[in-house]
Protein backbone atom coordinates (compact mmCIF):
# COMPACT_ATOMS: atom_id res chain seq x y z
CA UNK A 1 0.00 0.00 0.00
CA UNK A 2 1.37 3.34 -1.05
CA UNK A 3 0.92 6.55 0.89
CA UNK A 4 1.13 9.97 -0.65
CA UNK A 5 0.82 13.44 0.83
CA UNK A 6 -0.29 16.54 -1.07
CA UNK A 7 0.30 19.79 0.77
CA UNK A 8 -2.24 22.26 -0.59
CA UNK A 9 -2.12 24.72 2.28
CA UNK A 10 -2.02 28.29 1.03
CA UNK A 11 -3.58 27.30 -2.29
CA UNK A 12 -7.00 28.61 -3.31
CA UNK A 13 -9.74 26.43 -4.83
CA UNK A 14 -9.66 24.71 -7.29
CA UNK A 15 -5.96 23.92 -6.80
CA UNK A 16 -6.27 21.60 -3.77
CA UNK A 17 -8.72 19.38 -5.67
CA UNK A 18 -6.84 19.63 -8.97
CA UNK A 19 -3.58 18.63 -7.26
CA UNK A 20 -5.30 15.83 -5.35
CA UNK A 21 -6.84 14.54 -8.57
CA UNK A 22 -3.44 14.43 -10.29
CA UNK A 23 -1.91 12.60 -7.33
CA UNK A 24 -4.80 10.10 -7.12
CA UNK A 25 -4.42 9.21 -10.80
CA UNK A 26 -0.99 7.72 -10.03
CA UNK A 27 -2.27 5.59 -7.13
CA UNK A 28 -3.95 2.18 -7.02
CA UNK A 29 -6.74 0.54 -5.04
CA UNK A 30 -6.00 0.58 -1.35
CA UNK A 31 -3.46 3.40 -1.54
CA UNK A 32 -3.99 6.35 0.74
CA UNK A 33 -3.77 9.97 -0.27
CA UNK A 34 -3.50 12.61 2.42
CA UNK A 35 -4.28 16.19 1.43
CA UNK A 36 -3.45 19.12 3.71
CA UNK A 37 -5.53 22.28 3.29
CA UNK A 38 -6.11 25.46 5.28
CA UNK A 39 -9.87 25.96 5.13
CA UNK A 40 -13.07 24.05 5.63
CA UNK A 41 -14.54 24.81 2.19
CA UNK A 42 -11.51 23.13 0.60
CA UNK A 43 -12.21 20.09 2.81
CA UNK A 44 -15.77 20.01 1.49
CA UNK A 45 -14.61 20.35 -2.11
CA UNK A 46 -12.18 17.45 -1.60
CA UNK A 47 -14.97 15.32 -0.12
CA UNK A 48 -17.15 16.19 -3.10
CA UNK A 49 -14.34 15.15 -5.44
CA UNK A 50 -13.82 11.86 -3.54
CA UNK A 51 -17.54 11.07 -3.58
CA UNK A 52 -17.69 11.59 -7.37
CA UNK A 53 -14.71 9.29 -7.86
CA UNK A 54 -16.15 6.65 -5.53
CA UNK A 55 -13.29 7.09 -3.04
CA UNK A 56 -13.86 7.36 0.66
CA UNK A 57 -12.68 10.51 2.39
CA UNK A 58 -12.44 11.67 5.98
CA UNK A 59 -11.70 15.20 7.04
CA UNK A 60 -10.08 16.20 10.31
CA UNK A 61 -9.15 19.55 11.79
CA UNK A 62 -5.60 19.38 13.12
CA UNK A 63 -5.13 22.98 14.19
CA UNK A 64 -6.26 26.48 13.32
CA UNK A 65 -6.12 26.72 9.49
CA UNK A 66 -4.82 23.18 9.22
CA UNK A 67 -7.06 20.43 7.96
CA UNK A 68 -6.20 16.93 6.83
CA UNK A 69 -8.31 14.97 4.38
CA UNK A 70 -7.53 11.27 4.09
CA UNK A 71 -8.66 9.73 0.82
CA UNK A 72 -8.76 5.99 0.26
CA UNK A 73 -8.14 5.43 -3.41
CA UNK A 74 -9.99 2.64 -5.24
CA UNK A 75 -9.72 1.57 -8.87
CA UNK A 76 -12.38 2.68 -11.34
CA UNK A 77 -14.27 -0.67 -11.26
CA UNK A 78 -14.25 -0.99 -7.50
CA UNK A 79 -15.27 2.64 -7.28
CA UNK A 80 -18.52 2.01 -9.11
CA UNK A 81 -19.65 -0.55 -6.55
CA UNK A 82 -18.43 1.53 -3.66
CA UNK A 83 -20.14 4.65 -4.94
CA UNK A 84 -23.58 3.05 -4.75
CA UNK A 85 -22.94 1.79 -1.24
CA UNK A 86 -21.40 4.97 0.04
CA UNK A 87 -23.95 7.35 -1.35
CA UNK A 88 -25.94 7.90 1.83
CA UNK A 89 -22.97 7.61 4.11
CA UNK A 90 -22.13 11.20 5.01
CA UNK A 91 -18.42 11.45 5.58
CA UNK A 92 -17.80 12.68 9.09
CA UNK A 93 -15.77 15.84 9.00
CA UNK A 94 -15.06 17.00 12.49
CA UNK A 95 -13.99 20.48 11.56
CA UNK A 96 -15.23 22.82 14.22
CA UNK A 97 -16.77 26.27 14.43
CA UNK A 98 -15.36 29.09 16.46
CA UNK A 99 -14.96 27.41 19.78
CA UNK A 100 -13.62 23.98 20.46
CA UNK A 101 -15.64 21.94 22.84
CA UNK A 102 -18.88 23.88 23.28
CA UNK A 103 -21.86 21.58 22.79
CA UNK A 104 -25.49 22.65 22.93
CA UNK A 105 -27.94 19.89 23.81
CA UNK A 106 -31.55 20.32 22.71
CA UNK A 107 -33.43 17.45 24.32
CA UNK A 108 -36.92 18.78 23.59
CA UNK A 109 -38.72 21.09 21.17
CA UNK A 110 -39.67 23.31 24.11
CA UNK A 111 -37.52 25.31 26.53
CA UNK A 112 -38.27 24.77 30.21
CA UNK A 113 -41.37 23.21 31.74
CA UNK A 114 -44.78 24.90 31.55
CA UNK A 115 -47.22 25.84 28.79
CA UNK A 116 -46.16 24.19 25.53
CA UNK A 117 -46.86 27.31 23.48
CA UNK A 118 -44.52 29.38 25.63
CA UNK A 119 -41.91 26.62 25.69
CA UNK A 120 -41.87 26.51 21.88
CA UNK A 121 -41.50 30.25 21.43
CA UNK A 122 -38.72 30.29 24.04
CA UNK A 123 -36.90 27.58 22.12
CA UNK A 124 -37.21 29.53 18.85
CA UNK A 125 -35.83 32.62 20.61
CA UNK A 126 -33.00 30.56 22.12
CA UNK A 127 -31.82 29.16 18.78
CA UNK A 128 -32.09 32.63 17.21
CA UNK A 129 -30.02 34.09 20.07
CA UNK A 130 -27.35 31.43 19.52
CA UNK A 131 -26.90 32.68 15.94
CA UNK A 132 -26.12 36.15 17.32
CA UNK A 133 -23.35 35.04 19.70
CA UNK A 134 -19.74 35.98 19.04
CA UNK A 135 -18.66 32.49 20.01
CA UNK A 136 -20.58 29.70 18.37
CA UNK A 137 -20.87 26.12 19.59
CA UNK A 138 -18.92 23.34 17.92
CA UNK A 139 -21.89 20.99 17.92
CA UNK A 140 -25.64 21.06 18.48
CA UNK A 141 -27.16 17.73 19.52
CA UNK A 142 -30.90 17.26 19.02
CA UNK A 143 -32.71 14.31 20.51
CA UNK A 144 -36.13 13.14 21.67
CA UNK A 145 -38.63 15.88 20.62
CA UNK A 146 -35.57 18.07 20.03
CA UNK A 147 -35.36 16.19 16.72
CA UNK A 148 -38.32 18.26 15.47
CA UNK A 149 -36.15 21.41 15.63
CA UNK A 150 -34.06 20.38 12.62
CA UNK A 151 -36.96 19.16 10.46
CA UNK A 152 -39.14 20.74 7.77
CA UNK A 153 -41.78 23.00 9.24
CA UNK A 154 -39.80 23.93 12.38
CA UNK A 155 -39.65 27.66 13.10
CA UNK A 156 -36.04 27.11 14.21
CA UNK A 157 -34.99 25.77 10.80
CA UNK A 158 -33.74 29.03 9.25
CA UNK A 159 -31.54 29.78 12.24
CA UNK A 160 -30.24 26.21 12.29
CA UNK A 161 -29.28 26.63 8.64
CA UNK A 162 -27.46 29.86 9.43
CA UNK A 163 -25.53 28.05 12.17
CA UNK A 164 -24.69 25.22 9.80
CA UNK A 165 -23.42 27.72 7.22
CA UNK A 166 -21.16 29.08 9.97
CA UNK A 167 -19.64 25.65 10.43
CA UNK A 168 -21.63 24.40 13.43
CA UNK A 169 -22.02 20.63 13.37
CA UNK A 170 -25.74 19.91 13.77
CA UNK A 171 -26.54 16.34 14.72
CA UNK A 172 -30.00 14.83 15.12
CA UNK A 173 -30.68 11.49 16.78
CA UNK A 174 -31.66 8.90 14.17
CA UNK A 175 -33.64 6.72 16.59
CA UNK A 176 -35.71 9.76 17.54
CA UNK A 177 -36.38 10.72 13.91
CA UNK A 178 -37.53 7.13 13.30
CA UNK A 179 -39.68 7.02 16.41
CA UNK A 180 -41.55 10.21 15.50
CA UNK A 181 -41.72 9.20 11.82
CA UNK A 182 -39.97 12.36 10.59
CA UNK A 183 -36.76 10.93 9.16
CA UNK A 184 -37.57 12.20 5.64
CA UNK A 185 -38.26 15.68 7.02
CA UNK A 186 -34.73 16.30 8.33
CA UNK A 187 -33.68 19.55 6.66
CA UNK A 188 -30.41 20.58 8.26
CA UNK A 189 -27.29 18.83 9.56
CA UNK A 190 -26.81 15.07 9.69
CA UNK A 191 -28.20 12.02 11.48
CA UNK A 192 -26.31 10.71 14.48
CA UNK A 193 -26.39 7.72 16.84
CA UNK A 194 -26.02 7.15 20.57
CA UNK A 195 -22.28 6.43 20.36
CA UNK A 196 -21.62 9.78 18.79
CA UNK A 197 -23.95 11.56 21.20
CA UNK A 198 -22.07 10.05 24.15
CA UNK A 199 -18.72 10.84 22.55
CA UNK A 200 -19.63 14.48 21.87
CA UNK A 201 -20.81 14.93 25.44
CA UNK A 202 -17.71 13.26 26.89
CA UNK A 203 -15.37 15.39 24.82
CA UNK A 204 -17.23 18.66 25.41
CA UNK A 205 -15.55 21.34 27.50
CA UNK A 206 -18.89 23.06 28.04
CA UNK A 207 -22.38 21.62 27.66
CA UNK A 208 -25.25 24.04 27.38
CA UNK A 209 -28.71 22.64 27.89
CA UNK A 210 -31.57 25.15 27.80
CA UNK B 1 2.87 46.63 -19.35
CA UNK B 2 2.97 44.46 -16.24
CA UNK B 3 0.20 41.98 -15.50
CA UNK B 4 -2.57 42.68 -13.08
CA UNK B 5 -1.91 40.97 -9.77
CA UNK B 6 -4.42 38.17 -9.45
CA UNK B 7 -6.44 37.92 -6.30
CA UNK B 8 -7.16 34.41 -5.07
CA UNK B 9 -10.56 34.42 -6.73
CA UNK B 10 -11.85 37.30 -8.77
CA UNK B 11 -15.26 38.51 -9.78
CA UNK B 12 -18.32 37.45 -7.88
CA UNK B 13 -16.51 34.42 -6.53
CA UNK B 14 -14.98 36.93 -4.09
CA UNK B 15 -18.35 37.60 -2.46
CA UNK B 16 -18.84 36.77 1.22
CA UNK B 17 -21.07 33.77 1.90
CA UNK B 18 -24.77 34.51 2.42
CA UNK B 19 -24.87 32.74 5.78
CA UNK B 20 -22.02 34.77 7.24
CA UNK B 21 -23.42 37.98 5.81
CA UNK B 22 -26.93 37.63 7.21
CA UNK B 23 -25.43 37.12 10.67
CA UNK B 24 -23.49 40.37 10.51
CA UNK B 25 -26.32 42.39 8.95
CA UNK B 26 -28.71 41.09 11.60
CA UNK B 27 -26.60 42.75 14.31
CA UNK B 28 -26.64 46.27 12.81
CA UNK B 29 -28.67 48.93 14.64
CA UNK B 30 -31.85 49.98 12.84
CA UNK B 31 -32.80 53.64 12.93
CA UNK B 32 -36.34 54.99 12.65
CA UNK B 33 -38.30 53.60 9.69
CA UNK B 34 -38.39 55.89 6.65
CA UNK B 35 -41.53 55.18 4.61
CA UNK B 36 -39.90 56.48 1.46
CA UNK B 37 -37.25 53.78 1.58
CA UNK B 38 -39.15 51.34 -0.61
CA UNK B 39 -36.43 48.69 -0.73
CA UNK B 40 -33.60 48.39 1.79
CA UNK B 41 -31.27 45.52 2.59
CA UNK B 42 -33.99 43.80 4.65
CA UNK B 43 -35.42 42.43 1.43
CA UNK B 44 -32.11 40.97 0.16
CA UNK B 45 -32.83 42.84 -3.08
CA UNK B 46 -30.30 43.97 -5.67
CA UNK B 47 -30.39 47.68 -4.94
CA UNK B 48 -31.90 50.23 -2.57
CA UNK B 49 -34.89 52.22 -3.84
CA UNK B 50 -35.92 55.56 -2.32
CA UNK B 51 -39.06 57.45 -3.32
CA UNK B 52 -38.52 61.17 -3.87
CA UNK B 53 -41.94 61.93 -5.38
CA UNK B 54 -45.04 60.06 -6.55
CA UNK B 55 -43.44 59.53 -9.97
CA UNK B 56 -39.76 59.15 -9.21
CA UNK B 57 -37.72 56.86 -7.00
CA UNK B 58 -33.93 56.72 -6.87
CA UNK B 59 -32.21 53.36 -7.36
CA UNK B 60 -28.83 53.12 -5.63
CA UNK B 61 -26.36 50.28 -5.87
CA UNK B 62 -22.65 49.58 -5.69
CA UNK B 63 -20.54 46.64 -6.66
CA UNK B 64 -16.80 46.13 -6.98
CA UNK B 65 -14.44 43.18 -7.04
CA UNK B 66 -10.96 41.88 -7.87
CA UNK B 67 -10.09 40.96 -11.47
CA UNK B 68 -11.16 37.62 -12.94
CA UNK B 69 -9.48 38.20 -16.32
CA UNK B 70 -5.96 39.39 -17.15
CA UNK B 71 -6.84 42.12 -19.63
CA UNK B 72 -7.43 45.35 -17.64
CA UNK B 73 -9.73 46.90 -20.27
CA UNK B 74 -11.98 43.83 -20.30
CA UNK B 75 -11.90 43.66 -16.51
CA UNK B 76 -13.13 47.28 -16.41
CA UNK B 77 -15.95 46.45 -18.80
CA UNK B 78 -17.00 43.39 -16.81
CA UNK B 79 -16.92 45.13 -13.42
CA UNK B 80 -18.98 48.04 -14.76
CA UNK B 81 -21.46 45.79 -16.56
CA UNK B 82 -21.93 43.84 -13.35
CA UNK B 83 -22.47 46.97 -11.21
CA UNK B 84 -24.88 48.57 -13.69
CA UNK B 85 -26.90 45.37 -13.81
CA UNK B 86 -28.45 45.92 -10.38
CA UNK B 87 -30.25 49.03 -11.65
CA UNK B 88 -31.65 47.09 -14.62
CA UNK B 89 -32.71 44.26 -12.30
CA UNK B 90 -34.87 46.77 -10.39
CA UNK B 91 -36.49 47.96 -13.62
CA UNK B 92 -34.65 51.29 -13.52
CA UNK B 93 -32.77 53.56 -15.92
CA UNK B 94 -29.09 54.34 -15.28
CA UNK B 95 -28.37 58.05 -14.66
CA UNK B 96 -24.98 58.55 -13.00
CA UNK B 97 -22.08 56.38 -11.88
CA UNK B 98 -19.05 56.90 -9.62
CA UNK B 99 -15.83 54.89 -9.93
CA UNK B 100 -14.64 52.82 -6.97
CA UNK B 101 -10.94 51.98 -7.29
CA UNK B 102 -8.34 50.12 -5.25
CA UNK B 103 -4.93 50.14 -6.93
CA UNK B 104 -1.34 49.44 -5.81
CA UNK B 105 0.80 52.58 -5.71
CA UNK B 106 3.74 50.97 -7.46
CA UNK B 107 1.76 49.50 -10.37
CA UNK B 108 1.77 50.90 -13.91
CA UNK B 109 -0.89 53.61 -14.11
CA UNK B 110 -1.64 52.66 -17.72
CA UNK B 111 -3.30 49.56 -16.33
CA UNK B 112 -5.60 51.71 -14.22
CA UNK B 113 -6.32 53.82 -17.29
CA UNK B 114 -7.40 50.75 -19.24
CA UNK B 115 -9.65 49.55 -16.42
CA UNK B 116 -11.37 52.94 -16.14
CA UNK B 117 -11.71 53.22 -19.91
CA UNK B 118 -13.50 49.88 -20.08
CA UNK B 119 -15.78 50.93 -17.24
CA UNK B 120 -16.55 54.37 -18.68
CA UNK B 121 -17.55 52.90 -22.04
CA UNK B 122 -20.08 50.64 -20.37
CA UNK B 123 -21.56 53.52 -18.35
CA UNK B 124 -22.13 55.44 -21.60
CA UNK B 125 -23.59 52.36 -23.31
CA UNK B 126 -25.95 51.98 -20.35
CA UNK B 127 -27.24 55.50 -20.94
CA UNK B 128 -25.55 57.07 -17.92
CA UNK B 129 -22.88 59.65 -17.14
CA UNK B 130 -19.70 59.03 -15.18
CA UNK B 131 -19.76 61.69 -12.49
CA UNK B 132 -16.72 61.08 -10.30
CA UNK B 133 -15.22 58.47 -8.04
CA UNK B 134 -12.90 57.56 -5.21
CA UNK B 135 -9.61 55.69 -5.22
CA UNK B 136 -7.34 54.27 -2.53
CA UNK B 137 -3.92 52.65 -2.59
CA UNK B 138 -4.26 48.96 -1.80
CA UNK B 139 -2.29 45.71 -2.18
CA UNK B 140 -4.56 44.32 -4.88
CA UNK B 141 -6.57 45.73 -7.76
CA UNK B 142 -10.29 46.15 -7.25
CA UNK B 143 -12.73 48.09 -9.36
CA UNK B 144 -16.44 48.75 -9.63
CA UNK B 145 -19.10 51.42 -9.65
CA UNK B 146 -21.60 53.09 -7.42
CA UNK B 147 -24.58 53.60 -9.70
CA UNK B 148 -27.63 55.82 -9.35
CA UNK B 149 -30.70 55.29 -11.50
CA UNK B 150 -34.35 56.23 -11.44
CA UNK B 151 -37.50 54.18 -11.59
CA UNK B 152 -41.23 54.87 -11.33
CA UNK B 153 -42.24 53.79 -7.80
CA UNK B 154 -45.13 51.73 -9.24
CA UNK B 155 -42.91 49.92 -11.73
CA UNK B 156 -40.15 48.53 -9.53
CA UNK B 157 -39.27 44.89 -10.12
CA UNK B 158 -39.11 43.29 -6.69
CA UNK B 159 -37.02 40.13 -6.50
CA UNK B 160 -39.51 38.17 -4.41
CA UNK B 161 -43.08 38.74 -5.66
CA UNK B 162 -43.34 35.81 -8.08
CA UNK B 163 -46.81 34.25 -8.43
CA UNK B 164 -47.91 30.65 -8.88
CA UNK B 165 -47.94 29.79 -12.59
CA UNK B 166 -45.29 32.38 -13.51
CA UNK B 167 -42.74 31.28 -16.08
CA UNK B 168 -39.04 31.68 -15.25
CA UNK B 169 -36.86 33.22 -17.95
CA UNK B 170 -33.06 33.40 -17.73
CA UNK B 171 -31.39 35.86 -20.11
CA UNK B 172 -27.74 34.70 -20.10
CA UNK B 173 -25.98 31.35 -20.15
CA UNK B 174 -24.57 29.94 -16.90
CA UNK B 175 -20.99 28.88 -16.29
CA UNK B 176 -18.71 31.93 -16.23
CA UNK B 177 -17.43 31.09 -12.72
CA UNK B 178 -16.28 27.62 -13.71
CA UNK B 179 -14.80 28.81 -17.01
CA UNK B 180 -12.83 31.63 -15.34
CA UNK B 181 -11.59 29.11 -12.75
CA UNK B 182 -10.45 26.75 -15.51
CA UNK B 183 -8.82 29.71 -17.24
CA UNK B 184 -6.98 30.72 -14.08
CA UNK B 185 -5.12 27.39 -14.08
CA UNK B 186 -4.63 27.46 -17.85
CA UNK B 187 -7.20 24.78 -18.70
CA UNK B 188 -9.94 26.78 -20.46
CA UNK B 189 -10.16 26.76 -24.25
CA UNK B 190 -9.87 30.11 -26.02
CA UNK B 191 -13.41 29.70 -27.39
CA UNK B 192 -14.90 29.03 -23.96
CA UNK B 193 -13.15 32.04 -22.46
CA UNK B 194 -14.23 34.22 -25.37
CA UNK B 195 -17.84 33.19 -24.85
CA UNK B 196 -17.60 33.89 -21.12
CA UNK B 197 -16.09 37.35 -21.68
CA UNK B 198 -18.71 38.24 -24.29
CA UNK B 199 -21.43 37.27 -21.84
CA UNK B 200 -19.92 39.16 -18.90
CA UNK B 201 -19.60 42.36 -20.95
CA UNK B 202 -23.19 42.27 -22.22
CA UNK B 203 -25.36 44.80 -20.40
CA UNK B 204 -28.70 43.62 -19.03
CA UNK B 205 -30.18 46.82 -20.48
CA UNK B 206 -31.84 45.24 -23.54
CA UNK B 207 -33.35 42.41 -21.49
CA UNK B 208 -34.72 44.86 -18.92
CA UNK B 209 -36.17 47.16 -21.57
CA UNK B 210 -37.98 44.31 -23.29
CA UNK B 211 -39.37 43.10 -19.96
CA UNK B 212 -40.82 46.55 -19.24
CA UNK B 213 -43.70 46.06 -21.72
CA UNK B 214 -44.87 42.87 -20.06
CA UNK B 215 -46.20 41.57 -16.74
CA UNK B 216 -43.02 40.80 -14.81
CA UNK B 217 -43.74 39.88 -11.19
CA UNK B 218 -40.19 39.38 -9.98
CA UNK B 219 -36.71 40.02 -11.32
CA UNK B 220 -33.17 39.64 -10.07
CA UNK B 221 -29.76 39.38 -11.66
CA UNK B 222 -27.92 36.11 -11.22
CA UNK B 223 -24.54 36.86 -9.65
CA UNK B 224 -22.44 35.57 -6.76
CA UNK B 225 -24.97 33.24 -5.13
CA UNK B 226 -25.43 31.33 -8.39
CA UNK B 227 -28.64 30.46 -10.25
CA UNK B 228 -30.09 28.37 -7.41
CA UNK B 229 -29.08 30.88 -4.71
CA UNK B 230 -30.82 33.78 -6.45
CA UNK B 231 -33.80 31.59 -7.32
CA UNK B 232 -34.07 30.68 -3.63
CA UNK B 233 -34.23 34.39 -2.74
CA UNK B 234 -36.90 34.93 -5.38
CA UNK B 235 -39.10 32.15 -3.95
CA UNK B 236 -38.74 33.82 -0.54
CA UNK B 237 -40.27 30.90 1.39
CA UNK B 238 -43.62 31.57 -0.29
CA UNK B 239 -43.46 29.40 -3.40
CA UNK B 240 -41.77 26.37 -4.91
CA UNK B 241 -40.69 25.94 -8.50
CA UNK B 242 -39.71 23.45 -11.16
CA UNK B 243 -36.48 23.93 -13.09
CA UNK B 244 -36.09 22.13 -16.42
CA UNK B 245 -32.36 21.41 -16.50
CA UNK B 246 -32.34 20.52 -20.20
CA UNK B 247 -33.61 24.02 -21.04
CA UNK B 248 -31.14 25.97 -18.88
CA UNK B 249 -28.70 27.75 -21.22
CA UNK B 250 -25.09 26.86 -20.37
CA UNK B 251 -21.74 27.73 -21.89
CA UNK B 252 -19.65 25.44 -24.07
CA UNK B 253 -17.17 23.15 -22.26
CA UNK B 254 -18.57 24.08 -18.86
CA UNK B 255 -19.83 20.58 -17.97
CA UNK B 256 -16.48 19.12 -18.93
CA UNK B 257 -14.64 21.64 -16.68
CA UNK B 258 -17.00 20.90 -13.80
CA UNK B 259 -16.24 17.19 -14.21
CA UNK B 260 -12.55 18.07 -13.99
CA UNK B 261 -13.34 19.75 -10.63
CA UNK B 262 -12.36 23.26 -11.68
CA UNK B 263 -14.63 24.45 -8.91
CA UNK B 264 -14.55 27.53 -6.72
CA UNK B 265 -14.84 27.85 -2.98
CA UNK B 266 -17.76 30.21 -3.58
CA UNK B 267 -19.73 27.51 -5.41
CA UNK B 268 -19.31 25.19 -2.43
CA UNK B 269 -20.51 28.00 -0.11
CA UNK B 270 -23.54 28.40 -2.38
CA UNK B 271 -24.15 24.66 -2.17
CA UNK B 272 -23.92 24.73 1.63
CA UNK B 273 -26.39 27.61 1.75
CA UNK B 274 -29.09 26.33 -0.64
CA UNK B 275 -28.68 22.59 -1.19
CA UNK B 276 -31.20 21.61 1.51
CA UNK B 277 -33.96 23.46 -0.39
CA UNK B 278 -33.24 21.67 -3.66
CA UNK B 279 -34.40 18.28 -4.92
CA UNK B 280 -32.27 17.10 -7.85
CA UNK B 281 -33.98 14.49 -10.01
CA UNK B 282 -31.37 12.60 -12.07
CA UNK B 283 -29.13 15.60 -12.53
CA UNK B 284 -25.44 15.01 -13.26
CA UNK B 285 -22.83 16.23 -10.80
CA UNK B 286 -21.47 18.65 -13.41
CA UNK B 287 -24.89 20.21 -14.02
CA UNK B 288 -25.47 20.58 -10.28
CA UNK B 289 -22.20 22.48 -10.08
CA UNK B 290 -23.21 24.77 -12.95
CA UNK B 291 -26.46 25.59 -11.14
CA UNK B 292 -24.47 26.53 -7.99
CA UNK B 293 -21.75 28.34 -9.97
CA UNK B 294 -21.27 32.00 -8.94
CA UNK B 295 -21.85 34.23 -11.96
CA UNK B 296 -19.93 37.43 -12.50
CA UNK B 297 -22.17 39.83 -14.41
CA UNK B 298 -24.81 37.16 -14.96
CA UNK B 299 -28.16 37.54 -16.68
CA UNK B 300 -31.57 38.51 -15.39
CA UNK B 301 -33.87 35.89 -13.92
CA UNK B 302 -37.48 36.94 -14.46
CA UNK B 303 -40.79 35.53 -13.21
CA UNK B 304 -43.21 36.43 -15.99
CA UNK B 305 -47.01 36.08 -16.29
CA UNK B 306 -47.59 32.80 -18.21
CA UNK B 307 -49.50 34.53 -21.05
CA UNK B 308 -46.58 36.91 -21.67
CA UNK B 309 -43.66 34.49 -21.37
CA UNK B 310 -43.46 33.35 -25.01
CA UNK B 311 -43.65 36.95 -26.25
CA UNK B 312 -40.90 38.12 -23.89
CA UNK B 313 -38.74 35.21 -24.97
CA UNK B 314 -39.30 35.82 -28.68
CA UNK B 315 -38.37 39.50 -28.37
CA UNK B 316 -35.23 38.70 -26.39
CA UNK B 317 -34.11 36.04 -28.85
CA UNK B 318 -34.76 38.41 -31.72
CA UNK B 319 -32.32 40.87 -30.11
CA UNK B 320 -29.70 38.11 -29.97
CA UNK B 321 -29.92 37.29 -26.27
CA UNK B 322 -29.43 33.59 -25.33
CA UNK B 323 -32.59 33.79 -23.21
CA UNK B 324 -34.57 30.65 -22.38
CA UNK B 325 -37.55 29.48 -20.38
CA UNK B 326 -35.99 27.55 -17.52
CA UNK B 327 -38.83 26.73 -15.15
CA UNK B 328 -42.13 27.65 -13.57
CA UNK B 329 -43.38 28.84 -10.19
CA UNK B 330 -45.69 26.49 -8.29
CA UNK B 331 -47.51 26.44 -4.96
CA UNK B 332 -45.21 25.85 -2.00
CA UNK B 333 -44.34 22.17 -1.75
CA UNK B 334 -42.09 20.03 0.43
CA UNK B 335 -38.91 21.19 -1.31
CA UNK B 336 -38.50 24.65 -2.71
CA UNK B 337 -36.72 23.90 -5.97
CA UNK B 338 -37.26 20.72 -8.01
CA UNK B 339 -34.61 20.40 -10.70
CA UNK B 340 -35.94 18.01 -13.34
CA UNK B 341 -33.71 16.35 -15.91
CA UNK B 342 -35.99 16.76 -18.93
CA UNK B 343 -37.56 19.70 -20.70
CA UNK B 344 -40.96 21.17 -19.78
Amino acid sequence: MEKKIVDARGLACPLPVVNAKKAAEELHTGDVLTVLVDNEIAVQNLQKFAKQKGYTAAGKKKAEKEYEVTIQVVSADAAKTAATEEQDEEVACTVDARKNGMVIVLSANVMGTGEEKLGKSLMKAFVFAVTKQDILPETILCYNTGAYLTCEGADTLEDMKILEAEGVNILTCGTCLDFYGIKDKLAVGTVTNMYEIVEKMEQAKTIIRP
Amino acid sequence: MENIVFCKGGGCTAKLGAGVLSRVLGMLPKGPVDENLLIGYDSKDDAAVYRVSDDVAIVQTLDFFPPMVEDPYIFGQIAATNALSDVFAMGGEVKTALNIVCFPEDMDLNILGKILQGGAEKVIEAGGTLAGGHSIADDGVKYGLSVTGIVHPDHIYPNNMAETGDILILTKKLGVGIICTANRIGEASAEAMEEAVASMTTLNKTAAEIARSYRVHACTDVTGFGFLGHLHEMLDGKHSCKVFAAQVPIMQNVLQYADEFYLTAAAQKNRNHVESYVQFENISFAMEEVLFDPQTSGGLLLAVHPEDAEKVLAEMQEKGLPAAIVGEITEKREFEIYVKSGAA
